[in-house]
């Protein structure tokens, strides 16, 4: 039977699940994954193009370079952290470093186009295809 | 120290005690916890929480923190390539010290929460001279 009811959770549900699945499909191809590389990149498409989701928790706008250019997008930046002295640690489960992580889009990217938000962490770069990309429709004769 | 290549952390799904009565994955955030002369600082990684979204609950010594998700922001976004998944954080810690509940501070920047619990008076270190 189908589900009538409206649940408010139901789209966080479906998210995740199309994510899951996402996850174990070969859309890009056997082996060519960088699945471990830092930060962890989710990749959407909506009607301008791609979008490319990336967590970096504890990252300074400023730590994050963000590069374009033909197909790849490159996002390189540092994470650090500072508790000052003389602090006793209880639990050190946060990683820091330096990242470096290149993505390449199936089409050449419109660079002048391209929008990167910054918000709670989370960096979200609108990548749409260059005009040459795009569909022509050509009139038949 | 140098500094060294980061790497992925994968995101620990929660095996709560209880059951949440919403469905849906909840994550647990890395936590980092370190202790000063006057307070005990929690700083939590909550990538795509905002600071309204965040509940942080102290009952006895139990100290609970969930933060959710706005999915508003996924509507109309067909994954087509995925590393992670994204969900609620929550998690609890039983508090060693007495905190002093009247003046927690929090504090969120760049997805992460920071909460400065600082110790009631008698739980402060104090040093004794000996005569």
């Amino acid at each position: 039977m189908a589900n009538t009811l409206s649940n408010p959770f139901d789209p966080l549900l479906g998210l995740q699940r199309a994510l899951d699945t996402a996850m174990s499909s070969d859309w890009f191809g056997v082996g060519t994954s960088s699945r471990g590389s830092f930060p962890p990149i989710n990749v959407f498409q909506d009607e301008g193009g791609y979008v490319v989701v990336a967590e970096l928790p504890g990252v300074a706008r400023d730590d994050i370079d963000v590069k374009i250019h033909k197909n790849q997008v490159r996002l390189v930046g540092k994470k650090t952290r500072d508790y000052g002295e003389g602090v006793s640690v209880h639990r050190r489960e946060r990683e820091i470093g330096h990242f470096d992580r290149t993505l390449t889009t199936p089409f050449q990217i419109d660079v002048d186009e391209v929008k990167a938000e910054y918000r709670d962490g989370v960096l979200a770069l609108h990548v749409p295809p260059a005009e040459s990309e795009k569909p022509r429709s050509i009139s038949v004769q | 120290m140098a500094e060294r290549d980061l790497e992925v952390q994968a995101k620990r799904e929660l095996e709560p005690e209880k059951e949440k009565t919403v469905p849906g994955k909840y994550y647990v955030p890395y936590t980092d916890i370190y202790e000063n002369s006057d307070a005990l600082v929690v700083v939590m990684e909550m990538p795509g929480v905002e600071k309204k979204d965040i509940s942080v609950n102290l009952e006895k010594n139990e100290l609970t923190i969930e933060g959710h998700i706005d999915f508003e922001k996924y509507k109309n976004l067909k994954p087509v390539y995925t590393e992670y998944n994204v969900g609620h954080f929550s998690r609890s810690f039983r508090l060693s010290s007495e905190i002093d509940q009247e003046r927690i501070e929090a504090n969120v920047a760049n997805g992460v929460l920071s909460l400065r619990l600082p110790k009631v008076e008698e739980s402060q270190p104090k040093k004794i001279k000996i005569a």
